[in-house]
């Protein structure tokens, strides 16, 4: 496979290069479409183009990335890889296996990387000892996000415990409101699942349910206690949540129609960009338990010949963890910086809760990736439980068949 | 053409014949809404400001009419860094799909005169598989195509995306031209032949201008089938042979950022007006060539 | 030489399309049938692992609903595109003034494609933006239309936005059909005195055999392959209630990266297009050489 596919570039970069100006090249497939991401995006390329290189764009939106993969392995089987891939998570050493991903160490040593990166996240960009991505930011995904005023008006203090949320939630229904904004899509469906889970399994049972499969773990009463919290909530949305994008959604609790929404920290560059404030218009705070559930986005660079777009790689790669791109990029986006030693000056109360709490949880052993957003699990594992979450929480299927489902779902994915 | 129903000139009495004539424009009337009523939507909503969609009603009409989202969606809209709306993407679609269009539609008309006309052993067996062709679903084709298509050395290309376009549009051509020539009498080929014209000359002079309609029909089928292509525009693109509906794909399904709903519906609407375009002038044309006996078995 | 030339042109015309037909329709089936039987996951392999994706596919509860909304889609839509379609071509046929503009309206809406008209529908079917909360906002605080949020409703949606794109299409098939009856074998009906009805039911329906076989043809490839539909109506939801076969082998092949899995369900596929279109074929070619 991997001889095919770089005979194949080889020839094409060779009918390229031979009319190509020289200088780094490089052509950027990603699925940073709208709003924030597509000014990040400008900002690297920038960057980019500031150091002498040439930035083709190929952008791809729709379904978390979905249409974007599908472009790519039709790429890369046509011997045709782009320069640089939006990749996260491990589709990253997926990749790596199928020998189409080239090696950044080079450039990641000479610029320090396992000095400024957390280990769990560098953990991440690695295949097999060396450095094959290069990461952009940390996104938190247990975040619990709230309208000040409604809860004011109400007497709603930010909840510490699903039980205190519970209690919020019915206070807030009696009184007219949503309690929870949410759409009804099955990756939606799941970020609230693995917030739930992480609070009612703490952080090694969630490790156990969700990197390492255990199947003790996945039919335990605290799974079973973790759907029954999934239908609880399950009455706390609207009717009409079906289909619901998660901007609408955060649009729900900016407007006052509801109160509280449990998304990742894009949800707050939606405030942010409706010029609300933080801790005055709106609250943030991680979903009731200890832990940290991180979302980390990167690029991933492929095996390609020619030397203008090796150098646009190596250029990339050192951009993408340079101090200045990781601070813009992540003050439009609502992330923080990967690398620890950004200052955040520039950042919102939010985001520095979000740096404490990962330090914190790093420190304690307690900094996990989402398994909703890709970072835990291989895709068609991660596929099988978002089936059984989403099932679960669009019927009346009770606890015990969906935590029965939930392993054979798993077993069968393997 | 209209004149065949006769049988609709019936007897009943006069009043009750109006009244069943009222009820048929009634009946009508109330289909046409149900087809015109996403069109409509989509038309009103694009001539809306942001502002008034938030605030009114879906089908209600725009309270004052701005023509903004339609520049935007033409020449302004971002997908990714660029900033240039649909239109670098549409003459991309018109690269593809004219082509495309002519090609397969030419193909077409060959195989269906070999088939249905110089009939020889083995034929019919070809045109069958031919066929079932027709019903291989796309995602199926995506990978090893991915795969033809690099070692062809066109990956990525226009020539590619034509190519990919063409093989998978034959099934439906040939099939369209063979049910339309196999009701043209073989005597016809057998007199041209003692006449001393050959293989191409009775093609090109005796069937090639009896086909008008059938043309139609297939210019119709094909450029619509390539025009409003996703998956192989998605799959087989690089940047810079994106087609339309790619860029409207990357316009409308922005995860973050306000929606601009008025936006994503003027895109929508231009993506598909070449396609609307044929559908008003040619339909007329459309319905005739079917009846001119293609639809026949 | 020549002669030989003469002879085989019709053979060499018809080659290079026979040839890619090959191998991109039937090369590329043996390809899919060959990594269903593997462990491919992120991108293709080529070691034979046996049956082992197909007995995860049928153990699959998210495979057993898309393959049964297949069959429900699939005959809902048929059935009710071709009545409405034959039903508007008979009523399009009684000499109607405004007949060109009317078959263009029913016929438009094959011209789009569902990325275009999708959130046209996700609107107006959902229930607080659209038909229902307009109904409501009429008076009738009662009328209910959620078809598009109930999981058990949900698969109906589809089949109304597919009849909508289709009808008119099958409307075209019939009217030309209708068009093409001998008006000579009509005239001596009415002559006798049948009523129009009659002669509908009794004669100009039944000679209109072939043209129920195209309109069974172009739909049942149309609903095989319904794709977009799904994905820019539901998503395949609520939860992964409106999955349909095409929208499961490509959330297998491109978001999770199990490549198996998603041939061995386009193998499952392609038999039951097979089922369908093989006595199509025979017929076909039966009509042709008898």
């Amino acid at each position: 496979m991997k001889s095919y596919v770089t005979g194949a570039v080889s020839a094409l970069a060779i009918a390229a290069s031979s009319a190509a100006i020289a200088g780094p090249e490089a052509e950027v497939l990603h699925y940073w479409t709208s709003g924030g991401e597509a000014k990040s995006v400008a900002v690297l390329q920038k960057e980019f183009a500031d150091n002498g290189g040439t930035w083709t764009d190929m952008p791809v939106a729709g379904g978390g990335g979905d249409a974007a993969m599908t472009a790519l392995r039709a790429r890369v089987l046509s011997g045709n890889a782009p320069t640089a891939v939006q990749l996260k998570g491990p589709a990253i050493q997926e990749w790596y296996e199928e020998g189409v991903l080239a090696d950044i160490s080079a450039v990641a040593e000479a610029n320090g990387w396992a000095d400024v990166l957390p280990a769990s996240i560098a953990g991440h960009m690695k295949c097999e000892g060396t450095w094959c991505a290069a990461p952009v930011n940390v996104h938190r995904v247990d975040w619990i996000w709230a309208n000040a005023e409604v809860l004011k008006a109400n007497d709603i203090a930010m909840p510490t415990t699903w039980d205190e949320f519970n209690a919020a939630a019915s206070t807030l229904q009696a009184a007219g409101i949503i309690p929870l904004a949410h759409g009804g899509q099955s990756w939606q469906d799941a970020t609230v699942f693995e917030a739930v889970a992480l609070g009612i399994l703490g952080a090694d049972g969630f490790r156990k349910a969700f990197v390492d499969l255990d199947k003790d773990t996945l039919t335990s009463d605290g799974m079973i206690a973790v759907f029954d919290q999934m239908r609880t909530m399950r009455g706390f949305v609207d009717p009409n949540f079906s289909g619901r994008d998660w901007n609408l959604a955060t649009a729900m609790v900016m407007n006052g129609e509801a109160a509280f929404q449990i998304m990742g920290d894009w949800a707050k560059g939606e405030f942010m960009a409706a010029g609300k404030v933080p801790g005055e218009d709106f609250l943030c705070m991680s979903t009731p338990g200890e832990g940290f559930l991180y979302n980390v986005d990167s690029f991933a660079m492929f095996a390609v010949d020619g030397d203008e777009k090796k150098q646009g790689q190596d250029l990339l790669a050192k951009l993408v963890v340079g101090k200045n791109f990781q601070e813009v990029f992540n003050l439009n986006k609502g992330s923080i910086p990967a690398r620890t030693d950004v200052a955040l000056d520039k950042f919102d109360s939010c985001a520095i809760l979000s740096s404490e709490d990962m330090a914190a949880s790093s420190a304690g052993g307690s900094l996990l990736p989402s398994y909703a957003h890709g970072m835990a699990l291989r895709g068609a594992q991660a596929g099988a439980i978002t089936d059984v979450v989403t099932a679960h929480f669009n019927s009346d299927m009770s606890s015990a068949d969906a935590v029965q489902q939930l392993a054979t779902a798993v077993a069968n994915s393997m | 053409m209209a004149d065949i129903s006769p049988y609709t000139e019936a007897r009943p009495s006069q009043a009750g014949k109006i009244a069943l004539r009222w009820g048929l424009y009634l009946l009508l009337g109330l289909f046409a809404i149900f087809y015109l009523m996403p069109l409509f939507v989509m038309v009103m909503t694009s001539l809306k400001s942001l502002d008034e969609i938030r605030t009114g009603d879906l089908i209600s009409l725009p309270r004052e009419v701005t023509f903004d989202a339609w520049r935007t969606a033409w020449s302004g809209a971002c997908t990714g860094i660029q900033c240039e709306g649909m239109r670098p993407y549409f003459w991309n679609s018109m690269l593809i799909a004219i082509p495309g269009v002519a090609i397969s539609t030419l193909l077409g008309a060959m195989n269906g005169y070999v088939i249905s006309q110089w009939n020889f052993r083995g034929a019919n067996i070809i045109f069958s598989l031919m066929l079932f062709g027709c019903f291989i679903p796309f995602q199926v084709v995506l990978l090893p195509m991915a795969r033809m298509l690099g070692m062809m050395g066109i990956a990525g290309t226009i020539p590619g995306l034509i190519f990919v376009h063409v093989i998978y549009g034959l099934g439906f051509t040939t099939l369209f031209f063979r049910n339309y020539y196999v009701s043209i009498p073989s005597e016809l080929t057998k007199a041209a032949k003692v006449d001393g014209a050959g293989f191409f000359r009775i093609f090109w002079s005796i069937f090639l201008p009896l086909s008008i309609p059938i043309i139609v029909v297939t210019v119709i089928w094909q450029f619509t089938q390539i025009w409003n292509d996703f998956l192989f525009g998605v799959s087989f693109s690089q940047a810079g042979t994106q087609p339309v509906t790619v860029a409207l794909n990357n316009i409308v399904n922005s995860t973050t950022g306000v929606k601009e709903y008025n936006v994503d519906m003027a895109a929508a609407i231009i993506a598909a007006l070449p396609t609307l375009l044929v559908y008003v002038v040619a339909g007329k044309y459309f319905v005739r060539g079917l009846t001119a006996g293609s639809v026949k078995g | 030489m020549i002669k030989w030339l003469e002879d085989n042109t019709p053979k060499m015309v018809l080659a290079p399309s026979f040839i890619a037909v090959l191998i991109f329709v039937y090369g590329f089936i043996a390809w899919t049938a060959w990594v269903s039987l593997t462990r491919s996951r992120l991108l293709p392999k080529y070691e034979i692992e046996g049956f082992i994706q197909y007995d995860r596919l049928f153990a699959s509860p998210r495979w057993d609903t898309a393959f049964t909304n297949l069959f429900i889609f699939g005959i809902l839509f048929i059935v009710i595109a071709m009545i409405l379609g034959l039903l508007l071509a008979i009523l399009l046929d009684q000499n109607i003034r405004t007949e060109g503009a009317l078959r263009t309206i029913y016929l438009y809406p094959m011209a789009l494609s569902m990325i275009v008209t999708g959130t046209a529908w996700k609107w107006i079917l959902n229930p607080g933006l659209g038909l229902e909360a307009t109904v409501r906002g009429w008076g009738y605080e009662n009328f209910t239309f959620d078809w598009l949020v109930n999981p058990d409703m949900a698969i109906y949606t589809i089949v109304i936005a597919a009849i909508w794109q289709s009808s008119g299409f099958v409307m075209a098939l019939f009217l030309a059909g209708l068009r093409s009856v001998d008006g000579e074998i009509i005239k001596a009906a009415q002559v006798d005195g049948i009523p129009t009805w009659r002669v509908y039911t009794a004669i100009i329906i039944p000679s209109m055999a072939p043209i129920f076989l195209s309109a069974f043809i172009v739909l049942s490839h149309l609903a095989i392959k319904s794709f977009d539909l799904v994905i820019a109506l539901t998503g395949g939801g609520p939860g992964y209630a409106t999955d349909l076969p095409a929208t499961y082998m490509y959330a297998m092949a491109f978001s999770r990266g199990d490549i198996g899995q998603a041939a061995s369900s386009a193998m499952i596929m392609m038999m039951v297009v097979f089922t369908i279109v093989v006595p199509y074929l025979y017929s076909e070619l039966r009509s042709k050489d008898g």
